[in-house]
């Protein structure tokens, strides 16, 4: 797994329960002793271990907790700004999530994100297939569109159903694209006060 | 469709401006007169409004350059078909870069221009507070600003993963050439710094001294007054080694009780014999740890790379020993700084020809 992806969930595990949390589950899950680096590649073994030992000592369904990780991630400014980009309202957004690991490549050739497919099934209704190299994917991308239906300003359900093969389904019901203002989002990024 | 019908008709007859607008929304349409026609939303969006422009000469509002051609103001027919550039006179850091056509027979219905931004489209999207809905939906305009966000990311990444392996391999580094009881330079960096030093010397226009130190009657003070004592000893003589050399000098501990010094542009035997029995003395002075007194006392061996045709590290090191063996024979506290036949100084009885 990329080490980004390993961060993430570091960085969540810690801003979330605390860094006893995570020093507990990094040391049951034998991660390396000062953490994850972004930019080097670690064995999914480790991850898995990571996530199960994480729900273990939380006490919660590793998809609760990935679901959980998937709305922390919105919370992180640069990665909020990236899935803006998607587009100007959450339905173009939807539909640019095929896109999404072509765009993640384009910035680290080596980031290997799920296979998205959107199918729209119903007016404002979506389903969208989740089909990636380890399990669990599902679960971030449904708390992922969660968070950002709320970024928008959409109402939206949104909730996950195992499909066939490992696969997950993330089904979007859409009520109203423009159910509040959501947050604010300009193209120019913000600028480092020096 | 027919290219020379269109082209006889001027613009596709059945597009409107507002289409073409959506299409081009940094389109400029000027006409055979020089003056604006009419202008993409985007475009006018740039320059304030679309209100204050129409009719208005171009050259009110926009600087053209091209690289192809010298433009002279007013002058449209050297345009069609060539790369341009184009300022904008109220903000004339956003540099627009595009391609004019023609428009009617021989262009009488003037020049149609589309631009864009080039690389500078980061700072234009912040300077004139554009949105994505500014872009036509074939702008590749997006991609570039997503690709300089995830950009600036990963180098922040890369970055913040460098410095942490740079301080790693520096205290790596640290740790792999120094003696952690002294905190002195070891074996393996003196090593390094004699080849250094010995490297230059054969260049020549520098040279040096190496001396070889090791301590008398420590063992007693282990044996007697126990580890501690032998260590705080130790770190003592590092300290007052350092203290007694210049800044540019390198100390070493090579063994137990053995250190190695090179004293860089000091060649003078009478110089060098003063500067260690003084050192000597010093060592001498009795060290109090923990309610006893620790008496030590230390003998050096000295050679300098002047004594040599080729001053080599290993053979160095070899005759430094030998003359540290010598000064141990004769009676140990005492320093012998090996000087060839012809330059035995007289009145440093201490000194030992070099054979």
């Amino acid at each position: 797994m990329h080490g980004l992806i390993n961060r993430s969930i570091e960085r969540f595990l810690k801003d979330t329960y605390g860094a006893q949390v995570w020093q507990t589950v990094a040391t049951a899950a034998q991660v390396p002793a000062c953490g994850f680096e972004a930019m080097l590649r670690y064995d999914d073994a480790l991850t898995l271990a990571m996530l199960d030992q994480a729900a273990k000592r939380l006490a919660k369904p590793r998809a609760v907790l990935l679901d959980d990780l998937g709305a922390f991630l919105v919370t992180l400014e640069p990665l909020r700004r990236l899935l803006r980009f998607g587009g100007v309202d959450y339905p173009d957004f939807l539909l640019s999530l095929e896109e999404l690991p072509a765009r993640a490549r384009m910035a680290l050739p080596e980031l290997e994100l799920p296979q998205l497919l959107l199918s729209s099934v119903d007016q404002g209704r979506y389903a969208l297939l989740v089909r990636g190299a380890v399990p669990g994917w599902g679960a971030v991308v449904t708390g992922l569109l969660r968070a950002m239906a709320d970024d928008y300003g959409a109402l939206a359900l949104i909730e996950l159903r195992p499909a066939e093969g490992g696969q997950d389904l993330v089904c979007v019901d859409l009520l109203e694209a423009r159910f509040a203002s959501g947050r604010r989002f300009d193209l120019a990024m913000p600028q480092v006060p020096t | 469709m027919n290219m020379i019908a269109d082209h006889r008709h001027g613009i596709n007859p059945g597009l409107g401006l507002a289409a073409l607008g959506r299409l081009m929304p940094m389109f400029l349409w000027v006409g055979a007169g020089g003056e604006i026609r009419a202008i993409g939303p985007t475009l006018a969006k740039l320059c304030g409004g679309e209100a204050g422009l129409r009719a208005q000469p171009l050259a009110a509002h926009f600087t053209i350059t091209s690289a192809q051609c010298f433009v002279a103001p007013g002058d449209l027919r050297e345009l069609p078909g060539k790369r341009l550039h184009l300022a904008l006179r109220n903000a004339p850091a956003t540099v627009l870069r595009g391609l004019a056509v023609a428009v009617g027979d021989a262009g009488e219905q003037g020049v149609l221009l589309n631009l864009s931004f080039g690389v500078g489209i980061a700072e234009a999207v912040r300077r004139h507070a554009m949105t994505d809905a500014d872009f036509a939906a074939t702008d590749l305009a997006m991609e570039l600003l997503y690709l300089q966000e995830a950009k600036a990311a990963v180098m922040g990444e890369l970055h913040a993963l460098n410095t942490r392996l740079e301080s790693a391999r520096r205290a790596a580094e640290a740790q792999a050439m120094s003696d952690p009881l002294t905190g002195l330079a070891n074996r393996r960096a003196l090593e390094a710094e004699l080849e250094r030093a010995a490297a230059a010397a054969m260049r020549g226009g520098s040279f040096f001294s190496l001396a070889h130190l090791d301590l008398d009657h420590f063992k007693e003070v282990n044996d007697q007054l126990g580890h501690a004592a032998g260590d705080f000893v130790l770190a003592s003589v590092a300290d007052c080694v350092r203290r007694n050399l210049r800044r540019g000098d390198s100390v070493a501990r090579v063994g137990g009780d053995e250190f190695v010094l090179l004293l860089h542009d000091l060649v003078d035997p009478v110089k060098l014999d003063s500067l260690f029995r003084r050192l000597i003395a010093r060592l001498e002075e009795p060290m109090p740890f923990e309610g006893a007194l620790c008496r030590i006392s230390a003998s050096i061996g000295v050679v300098m790379s002047t004594s040599y045709a080729a001053p080599e590290p290993r053979r160095m090191l070899v005759d430094a020993d030998a003359a540290l063996y010598e000064a141990k024979h004769q009676g140990r506290g005492r320093c012998i700084v090996v000087t060839p036949i012809a330059d035995v100084p007289t009145g440093s009885g201490e000194s030992m020809a070099k054979d």
